[in-house]
C-alpha cells in the first residue's frame, strides 16, 4: 500500500484528506467522529467575533438525477464562544495527537490577530489558516474575501500572523479576483507557509418561483452566497494549477473545491496540490467518504507504481500550459465501436447541431453543408440540397457512422455518448512536425 | 335508451377490487428519476414502436423539468388513450422494448409508468384548477355518429369534438369503454379508470347514448342518412365457443367481465382447481385473474406446444409467476360433470391420441374472438377473416362516409391500435370536410 503520509510545510497528517472549514469541523464532538473515520486533518470552522446566523442559510443546484451538483451557504463565521471551541480543539489534539489539527481564523485589528493566534497556538493547533476567502456577510465588515481581494491589506495581515505565530500559517484565497496570481504572491511575499484555496464563489444558487425570492429564502428575501460542492472543482482546479506552475509560488497547496471522490482528489495532486480539503461532499454524505477517498488514492497509487502521494504531486503541472504553447497539428477523429454502440444517436445529434455535420445515419438525409470548399461559410444564404451519404456496408442500422475527413477532432460526439468507451478519438497525426502558436507568430516575428 | 354526457358509475361491491396494481403509480420524485435517465434519442426506437406514435422522448423530458402538463399534452395529441394505454399496453411488446437501455444494462426506461404519472397528474390538475388541457373549437356543422362505445370510438369522438364536430356515440351496453372497462386484467387496469378515462374523453363535447344496439334498436342506414359520416367501432362481438358447455363452464370474456363488473360477484367456494382453454393473452389473464383469486391450481391447455402459443412472453411469464402451469398438445373434448357439477374437462393428447382428463371445478374457454357485424347490415366490404376493409392511410371503408378502427379492422390487437385508428379516421374526415370546402 502506497505511503499516504503527508508533510504540508511542517504539518504532518496520516493522510492528505483535511475537513475544510465549514459545518463538519463545528465542534470537537464532531471532528473526534472524524478522525475516528479516518480523516488526516481537520480545519476547525472558522473561529472570531461570534456571530448570528439567518435561516435558513444552504441551498443546492441539482442537475439531471444528481442532487447537490452546486451548493451555496450564506453561513458565517462560529456561532460558539472561543473559549468553547478552544477548549475543544485542545481535547481533540489531545486524543489524536497524530492528525493536523489546523485553526481557520478572522479578526479584524492586529490586537485581535495576535491574541487569537496565541490561543490557537496554546490550544495545541498545528497550524492556522487565514479566512481571506468568505465572500457573503463577513466582506461585508471588512473581513473575508474583502480582505482576499485586496493583495495590500492581505499582505499586511499575513505578515500580522507570520510575526505572532510559531506555527505554519496557511492563507485561504478567495476565487473571486481576477487573478488567483495576485493574492497568492502577495501571501507568500509576506510569509505565508502554504495556500489554501478555494473559498467559495459568490453566487445566486436559485430563485424561488412561488415566492419570487432568491435562495436561499430568509423570510421572503435572499442574499448572495458561497458556491460550492462538484459544480466548482473545474475552478478551483484551475486556480491551483496556475499557482502550482508559477516557479514564484513555493509555498505548499491544500486544494479545496468539490473534491467528492479519490479520483477528484487525485487530479487536484497531480496539478500540484499536497493536502486535500473536503466540505461539501461530507456535508451531503458524511464523514465515511473518507473510507474510499483513502482507499481508492492509495489502489490507484499502487496500481500506478507510485510509493507515495509526494510521486504524484505536480505530475500534471508541467502539461499545463497556455493556449498558445498547443501543438497546432495534432489531430484526432471520432470512432465508434458499433458493437458498443446501443443506437440512441445522440452522437448524431450532437454533431449535427452543435458540432461539425459529420456524423451520419441510415435513413436520414444529411443537412449538412457538404461539397462546398469552406463547408458552406459562404453559402448561408441558399438553402444545401440534402445530400444522401451511403452507409459503409457492415454498419448496422442504427449505428451512426464518421465521416473521417470532415471531423475537426472536437470530441463533443464522445462526451455525449452514454456508452463509457463506445466513441473514441483515435490520433491521426498527418504531420509530425509539431508547431505551436507562439512558434508560428514567433517565425513571423523573425 | 340513456343519454348522457356523462359517464355511468359502476357499484362498489367487485371483484377486482381485490387486486393490486401491478404496475404501481410514481410519485413525482420516483417519476423525475426515471424520466432523467431517459436519453433523448434521435429518431427514437421507442417512438417508432408505439403504434400511436408518441412523442416519447418530448413528453419523458417535460417530466424530467416539472412541465407535466405538457408531457401530457404531448401524450394525449397522439393518443386521446394515453390514460389507459398506460396502464394496459403490452410495453415489452413495443415502446419499452424498442428502448436503447434494452443494448445496454437491460434496463429500459419504464414509459408506460411515466406516460400514467403524467396523464393521471394532469387530469388531477384538470380537476382541481378547472384549466382545460384541451379546448373544443367552435361547432364546425358536421356531426358523426360512432358506433360502439370502446376504445376506438371514444378516441376518434374526443379528437372530432375537439375539432368542432357533432360526435354522438352509440353503445349498446350500460358503460363505455369497451373492452377497456370490461375486459382489461384487474391488476393493470380498474373500471374506474377506464369509466374516469371515458369521461374525460366525453368531457370535451361528445354524447354517449348507451343502451342502443346499432342493427337491432336502430338501423345503420339511418345512421348514415342523419349523419355526415359514420365511424365503426364495435370490436369483436361474438365469441368462438367450442362444443363445451353446461355449469362451471364459461367463456373467458364472460368470466373477466363478471369479476370486473359484477357487483356481489364471487367464484363458488368449490372452486378449487380451474382450467383455462387458450394460448393468447387472454387465456394468461384469466388463468393469472384466477390464480391470484386463490385457485389453487391454475392449468392453462394448449392444443399445440408453449413455443406456439400467441401470447406475449412477457404474459405467459407473468401467468407463471402466480403458479399457472401449462399443459401442451391437448384437443379440448368435453367438460365432465359430475353430480350436476363440472369435475374436469377431457382432452386428447395430440401425438398418442390418448384422452386424459384433468380435474377442474372450473373451466374457461379463452379460444378468440371474431368480427360479428352481420346484424349491423353494414354493407361494408370485409377480408376474408371478417374483418373490415380499410384505406390504411385513412381508415376509411369501401363506403366513401363510412369510416373504421380497433378490433374490428384488426381482428383484435390492443387498446393503443385502436386510439390510433380513432384519430387517423377523425383526421381523414376533418381533411375531407377542408377538401369540400375548398372546392366548393
Ligand atoms: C380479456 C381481454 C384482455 C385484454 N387486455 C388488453 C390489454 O391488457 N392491453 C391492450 O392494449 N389490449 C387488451 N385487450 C384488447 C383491447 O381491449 C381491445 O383491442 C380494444 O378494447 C379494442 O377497442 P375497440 O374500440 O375496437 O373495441 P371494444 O373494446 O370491443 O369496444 C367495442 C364496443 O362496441 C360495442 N358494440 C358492439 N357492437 C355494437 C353495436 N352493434 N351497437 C352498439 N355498440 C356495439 C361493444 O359493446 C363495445 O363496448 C384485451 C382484450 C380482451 C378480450
Ligand atoms: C456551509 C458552509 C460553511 C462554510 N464555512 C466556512 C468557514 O467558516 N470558513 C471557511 O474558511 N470556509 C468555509 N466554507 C468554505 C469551505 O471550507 C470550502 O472552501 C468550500 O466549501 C469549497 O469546498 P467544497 O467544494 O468541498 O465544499 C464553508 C462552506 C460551506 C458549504
Ligand atoms: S452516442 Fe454512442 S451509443 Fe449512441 S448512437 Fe452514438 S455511438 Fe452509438
Ligand atoms: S469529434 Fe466533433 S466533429 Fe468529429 S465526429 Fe465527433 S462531434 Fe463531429
Ligand atoms: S429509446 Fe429509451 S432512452 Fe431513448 S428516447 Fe426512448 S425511452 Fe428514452
Amino acid at each position: 500500500m502506497a505511503d499516504l503520509r503527508i508533510n504540508f510545510c511542517g504539518i504532518e497528517s496520516p493522510n492528505p484528506y483535511w475537513l475544510a472549514s465549514g459545518p463538519p469541523t463545528n465542534s470537537g464532538e464532531q471532528v473526534m467522529r472524524a478522525f475516528d473515520a479516518g480523516w488526516g486533518g481537520a480545519v476547525w470552522k472558522t473561529l472570531g467575533d461570534p456571530i448570528i446566523n439567518v435561516n435558513s442559510r444552504f441551498g443546492a443546484m441539482d442537475i439531471g438525477g444528481a442532487s447537490i451538483a452546486g451548493f451555496t451557504n450564506i453561513e458565517l463565521i462560529t456561532d460558539r464562544p472561543l473559549a468553547v471551541n478552544f477548549e475543544e480543539m485542545a481535547a481533540v489534539k489531545k486524543r489524536y495527537p497524530d492528525r493536523a489539527l489546523i485553526a481557520s481564523l478572522m479578526v479584524e485589528s492586529r490586537s485581535e490577530w495576535r491574541e487569537i493566534i496565541h490561543r490557537s497556538e496554546d490550544a495545541g493547533c498545528d497550524g492556522i489558516e487565514l479566512n481571506f476567502g468568505c465572500p457573503h456577510g463577513m466582506c461585508e465588515r471588512g473581513m473575508g474575501s474583502a480582505v482576499g481581494q485586496e493583495p495590500r491589506v492581505l499582505a499586511e495581515i499575513t505578515s500580522w500572523a507570520r510575526e505572532f505565530s510559531s506555527i505554519p500559517v496557511l492563507v485561504k484565497l478567495t476565487p473571486n479576483v481576477g487573478d488567483i496570481l495576485e493574492p497568492g504572491l502577495a501571501a507568500v511575499g509576506s510569509g505565508a507557509d502554504g495556500l489554501s484555496l478555494i473559498n467559495t464563489i459568490k453566487s445566486v444558487i436559485g430563485v424561488d418561483l412561488e415566492r419570487m425570492t432568491p435562495l436561499p429564502a430568509v423570510s421572503g428575501e435572499g442574499t448572495h452566497g458561497g458556491y460550492c460542492g462538484p459544480a466548482v472543482k473545474p475552478i478551483a482546479l484551475h486556480m491551483v494549477g496556475a499557482l502550482s506552475r508559477d516557479s514564484r509560488i513555493a509555498a505548499p497547496l491544500s486544494a479545496i473545491g468539490g473534491v467528492t471522490t479519490w479520483r477528484d482528489a487525485a487530479e487536484f495532486i497531480a496539478l500540484g496540490a499536497a493536502s486535500i480539503q473536503v466540505c461539501t461532499a461530507v456535508m451531503h454524505k458524511g464523514y465515511r467518504i473518507i473510507e474510499d477517498l483513502v482507499e481508492g488514492l492509495s489502489e490507484f497509487l499502487d496500481a500506478n507504481g507510485m510509493a507515495s502521494v509526494s510521486e504524484l504531486s505536480g505530475r500534471a503541472t508541467p502539461n499545463f500550459r497556455e493556449w498558445g504553447d498547443l501543438d497546432l497539428n495534432y489531430r484526432v477523429v471520432a470512432d465508434i465501436d458499433a458493437d458498443a454502440c446501443i443506437g440512441c444517436q445522440l452522437c448524431y445529434t450532437a454533431c449535427l447541431d452543435g458540432a461539425h455535420q459529420c456524423i451520419h445515419i441510415n435513413q436520414a438525409r444529411c443537412h449538412a453543408w457538404h461539397g462546398e470548399p469552406d463547408h458552406g461559410q459562404g453559402v448561408r444564404a441558399q438553402v444545401a440540397t440534402p445530400v444522401e451519404h451511403k452507409a459503409p456496408a457492415q454498419s448496422d442500422a442504427r449505428v451512426p457512422w464518421v465521416d473521417e475527413a470532415e471531423c475537426i477532432g472536437c470530441n463533443l460526439c464522445e462526451l455525449v455518448c452514454p456508452v463509457p468507451g463506445c466513441i473514441t478519438m483515435r490520433e491521426v497525426s498527418e504531420d509530425a512536425r509539431s508547431e505551436s502558436w507562439n512558434e508560428r507568430v514567433g517565425e513571423a516575428a523573425l | 335508451m340513456t343519454k348522457s354526457a356523462a359517464s355511468p358509475r359502476l357499484a362498489p361491491d367487485r371483484l377486482e377490487r381485490l387486486f393490486d396494481d401491478a404496475k404501481p403509480a410514481y410519485s413525482y420524485a420516483e417519476a423525475r428519476i426515471e424520466a432523467e435517465r431517459c436519453l433523448n434519442c434521435h429518431d427514437a426506437p421507442c417512438v417508432r414502436h408505439c403504434p400511436t406514435e408518441i412523442d416519447i422522448p418530448k413528453f419523458i423530458g417535460q417530466i424530467a423539468s416539472g412541465n407535466t402538463r405538457g408531457a401530457a399534452t404531448t401524450i394525449f395529441e397522439q393518443n386521446m388513450l394515453g390514460a389507459s394505454c398506460a396502464r394496459v399496453c403490452p410495453v415489452e411488446e413495443m415502446c419499452v422494448g424498442a428502448c436503447v437501455y434494452q443494448g445496454f444494462n437491460g434496463q429500459p426506461i419504464a414509459i408506460g409508468r411515466l406516460q400514467r404519472h403524467a396523464t393521471d397528474e394532469a387530469c388531477a390538475d384538470e380537476r382541481a384548477t378547472g384549466r382545460r388541457l384541451f379546448t373544443p373549437a367552435a361547432p364546425i356543422g358536421r356531426k358523426v355518429a360512432l358506433i360502439g362505445g370502446g376504445p376506438a370510438s371514444l378516441a376518434c369522438a374526443a379528437h372530432l369534438a375537439l375539432a368542432g364536430v357533432q360526435a354522438d356515440i352509440y353503445e349498446r351496453d350500460s358503460v363505455p369503454g369497451g373492452l377497456n372497462t370490461t375486459g382489461v386484467a384487474p391488476y393493470k387496469m380498474k373500471c374506474e379508470s377506464s369509466l374516469d378515462e371515458a369521461a374525460w374523453l366525453l368531457s370535451h363535447g361528445a354524447h354517449l347514448m348507451t343502451g342502443v344496439a346499432v342493427g337491432t334498436d336502430i338501423s345503420f342506414a339511418l345512421l348514415l342518412d342523419e349523419y355526415d359520416a359514420v365511424f365503426i367501432g364495435v370490436g369483436l362481438a361474438e365469441v368462438r365457443t367450442l362444443e363445451m358447455d353446461g355449469p362451471g363452464v364459461w367463456t373467458a370474456t364472460d368470466l373477466i367481465r363478471a369479476i370486473k363488473t359484477e357487483q356481489g360477484f364471487a367464484l363458488p367456494p368449490s372452486v378449487r382447481r380451474a382450467v383455462v382453454i387458450g394460448g393468447g393473452n387472454t387465456a394468461m389473464d384469466i388463468a393469472r385473474e384466477l390464480a391470484m383469486l386463490g385457485v389453487e391450481k391454475v392449468t392453462v391447455a394448449f392444443r399445440r406446444r408453449e413455443a406456439e402459443m400467441s401470447a406475449y412472453a412477457h404474459e405467459w411469464a407473468g401467468a407463471r409467476s402466480c403458479g399457472v402451469v401449462l399443459r401442451e398438445n391437448l384437443t379440448p373434448l368435453a367438460a365432465v360433470n359430475r353430480d350436476g357439477g363440472l369435475c374436469a374437462a377431457r382432452f386428447k393428447e395430440t401425438e398418442s391420441g390418448r384422452e386424459i382428463e384433468l380435474a377442474c371445478e372450473l373451466l374457461a374457454l379463452a379460444v378468440g374472438q371474431e368480427v360479428g357485424m352481420q346484424a349491423m347490415k353494414a354493407g361494408v366490404r370485409q377480408n376474408a377473416n371478417g374483418t373490415v376493409w380499410v384505406d390504411p392511410a385513412t381508415r376509411r371503408t369501401s363506403l366513401s362516409r363510412v369510416y373504421a378502427g380497433g378490433d374490428c379492422i384488426n381482428g383484435g390487437r390492443e387498446v393503443v391500435d385502436a386510439a390510433a385508428d380513432g384519430r387517423i379516421a377523425a383526421n381523414a374526415m376533418l381533411a375531407e370536410w377542408s377538401v369540400e370546402k375548398g372546392s366548393g
